[in-house]
């Protein structure tokens, strides 16, 4: 057996587990109306995004065409095709945290993190996004750090953040 | 001594400025000292410039509020006896009802938000709770939609659209499976009361949907949270399985026959999810994209049944009205617009925070007086209003009355009822290219003024900031405006040249730079 086999058979032996667990979560969602969105979240919450193979798996389960999920996974911003880094910071940029110097912070932490937009930086840490609005919008500029907010913001306040972040065991 | 009980917010304002470690520290100092206290975790009282905000209920039961609070600050506060509600102390505030930000405000809504544990019927009972719902459970569909007409209460999700009427609108429809549908999409920029209310007092909204199911005779209702409020979601699930054990929601409402079962569903970061239609499509599980009226969601709403769709501060405004009656609510307010508005004050402002008062406050009060003006200390320069689709407005252009009308005589509009402060820094011509780009990213792509129009409005504003051909490039974008306005399907293209053509009327300097000067900042 050469290495390239072995290394798609374990990419199959991947995909197969994914859909396996794929499939139970559709078990759990599948009887309620509407369950596609509700079954999206879990599926990103189990597995970091939605990867294209496991859509095949959602579509079987709610009885939709692969094209109608793959429409509703393109269409919402949060759905993810790839797994982010470990950590994600969403940035906020609408006009509240504008009108208190939003950009500059995003540029700051692009910088500082040495990422491009929506991009990761390689020790795969941190994913970056930019987001409209985290309801804290009277005391931006408004950062949030998974599922944490951070309010007031500054560059020193960030890097701290993060650093802490980075220090702690992936 | 008994034990003090102490307050400290966790709302998601206040923890994003570090409320639990504040709260970790009076625990800690007060086992320290071996002083008893009972520490309560309430919603926010919405003096954001104060958070962490922390109060002690005195020995007479008056709260006095402490902030904004670090943990550093906790052992002085302690040394200087603050569990005995003292007041002089450079973060003491004194009693929190005579703040005067908070004491001349008109709370109906908010009368109970940060100040009870959100997560306690008890708590919620003892300050007026359910006492509207109790009442609607004895009236008939028609007596409770014709209370709320009569109080005169008026969509907060933007329009401002009748409630009554369209409560009624669902009620008379026929078939017996209706839709009570609560909008928690909270997308625009600048607005926080929908969360502050579902963190701080859930049970309200609770409250108000139950009775609005009693009124159009609907089993089962949807909250759609956006995402981006991951508390809201779980303190807003936690109250409904609380409200269900202890006979609130669920089967046999309170002892009675009626039943209402309420679900929580949770956007994915889409703005356009807001628009009704659009929340309606991706609570069905497909993308957000609008549909064209009609039917309206009244007749045919979600899975093609009456629904009745409405914001979160309209539902929570319902237990007040069946609580103290139509009469009551209407007495506040301007004009046509009756009750109180949740204003939220936001961006570049010193005390930025959540200011309920009755319609037809001017707004001049609402950014100097309870505002106090810019962080930043220097002049306000513009205030956008409403949201992302709201017009920019000068600052020496605010004496002008907070209510539907008068600000659409003055092409501005309420929208959700939040206020953008901004000073003298800020380049218009970049807001109003943030306006389109906005647009742009969040068109749900059904028609092509907005998702087409949005686009070419970024590219020509950004030719007119280069210094391009400015005289014709202002004429194409004049345009475009034009056509968003007239021909989007809904009021995502339709109200998006509003930033734009505010900004270019009351800022035209600012599209008149030399592009040197701009790339220099
Ligand atoms: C682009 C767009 C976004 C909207 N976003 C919201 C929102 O986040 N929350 C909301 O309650 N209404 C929003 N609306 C208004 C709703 O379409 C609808 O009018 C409202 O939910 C009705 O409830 P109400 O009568 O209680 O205001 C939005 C409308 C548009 C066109
Ligand atoms: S105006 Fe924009 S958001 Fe509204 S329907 Fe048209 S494309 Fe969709
Ligand atoms: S505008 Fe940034 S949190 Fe609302």
């Amino acid at each position: 057996m050469t290495g390239r086999e072995s290394l798609a058979e374990t990419g199959q032996d991947r995909d197969w587990e994914m859909q396996a667990r794929a499939r139970a979560i559709v078990a759990e969602h599948q009887g309620q109306p509407g369950a596609l969105l509700p079954l999206l979240h879990a599926i990103q919450a189990e597995f970091g995004c939605v990867e294209p193979s496991v859509v095949p798996v959602l579509a079987e389960g709610l009885n939709l065409s692969v094209a109608e999920v793959h429409g509703v996974v393109t269409f919402y911003h949060d759905l993810r095709h790839a797994r982010p880094g470990r950590h994600v910071i969403k940035v906020c940029q609408a006009e509240a945290c504008q009108a208190v110097g939003a950009d500059s912070l995003l540029a700051h932490v692009r910088r500082s993190l040495g990422v491009d937009r929506g991009g990761t930086p390689p020790d795969d840490a941190f994913t970056v996004d930019v987001v409209y609005c985290l309801g804290n919008c009277a005391l931006g500029p408004t950062v949030m750090i998974d599922d944490v907010v951070h309010g007031r913001v500054t560059p020193a306040r960030f890097d701290a953040l993060a650093d802490v972040r980075r220090r702690a065991a992936p | 001594m008994s034990a003090v009980t102490v307050t400290v917010p966790r709302d998601t304002a206040a923890l994003s400025v570090g409320a639990d470690d504040v709260a970790a520290a009076i625990v800690a100092e007060a086992d320290r000292r071996g002083l008893a206290v009972t520490l309560v975790r309430t919603g926010s009282r919405g003096l954001f410039w104060l958070e962490p905000m922390v109060e002690v209920v005195g020995p007479d039961g008056v709260r006095h509020a402490y902030g904004p609070m670090t943990a550093d600050d906790v052992p002085g506060l302690f040394d200087a006896d603050f569990l005995e509600a003292i007041d002089h102390h450079p973060l003491a505030h004194g009693p929190t009802d005579s703040i005067a930000y908070l004491k001349d405000q008109q709370r109906l809504t908010f009368a109970r938000c940060g100040v009870i544990d959100p997560l306690s019927v008890i708590d919620y009972r003892t300050h007026g709770g359910f006492v509207g719902l109790d009442r609607a459970l004895t009236m008939a569909p028609e007596a409770i939609c014709a209370e709320i007409t009569h109080g005169g209460l008026r969509g907060r999700g933007g329009a401002g659209f009748p409630t009554g009427i369209k409560w009624t609108t669902v009620r008379e429809a026929p078939g017996p499976t209706k839709y009570i549908c609560c909008n928690a999409d909270e997308g625009d920029g600048g607005t926080f009361a929908d969360r502050m209310l579902m963190e701080g007092d859930p049970f309200l909204l609770i409250e108000g949907m139950t009775i609005a199911a009693l009124a159009v005779g609907a089993r089962e209702g949807f909250v759609y949270v956006r995402s981006e409020y991951p508390r809201a979601i779980a303190t807003l699930r936690a109250a409904i399985a609380t409200a269900e054990a202890e006979g609130w929601l669920g089967e046999g409402i309170h002892g009675t026959d009626r039943a209402f079962h309420l679900h929580v569903r949770v956007g994915a970061g889409a703005y356009i999810c807001g628009e009704e239609t659009a929340m309606l499509e991706s609570l069905e599980g497909r993308r957000g994209q609008v549909r064209a009226k009609p039917p309206l969601p009244a007749h045919e709403g979600l899975f093609g049944k009456p629904t009745v769709v409405n914001n979160v501060l309209t539902l929570a405004a319902v237990p007040v009205i069946l609580a103290q009656g139509a009469a009551f609510y209407r007495d506040f307010g301007a004009g046509r617009s009756r009750g109180t508005q949740p204003f939220q004050l936001a961006g570049n402002i010193r005390r930025g925070g959540l200011v309920e008062l009755a319609f037809g406050v001017r707004l001049t009060d609402l950014v100097h007086r309870f505002g106090g003006g810019t962080l930043s200390g220097r002049p306000v320069r513009a205030v956008q209003v409403g949201g992302p689709l709201g017009a920019y407005l000068p600052g020496d252009g605010l004496d002008v009355a907070a209510d539907y009308e008068t600000l659409a005589e003055t092409g501005a509009m309420l929208g959700h009822g939040g206020l953008v402060v901004f000073d003298d820094t800020v380049d218009m011509a970049r807001q109003a290219r943030f306006a389109m780009a906005f647009c742009a990213i969040e068109s749900c792509g059904k028609c092509t003024p907005c998702r087409i129009g949005s686009q070419r409005g970024v590219e020509v504003i950004d030719r007119i900031m280069a210094g391009e051909n400015r005289a014709a490039n202002r004429a194409v974008l004049d345009d475009l405006c034009e056509v968003m306005a007239e021909a989007s399907l809904c009021a995502m293209g339709g109200l998006t040249p509003n930033p734009v053509r505010s900004a270019l009327a009351h800022f035209p300097e600012d599209f008149k730079r030399p592009p040197t000067a701009r790339a220099a900042e």
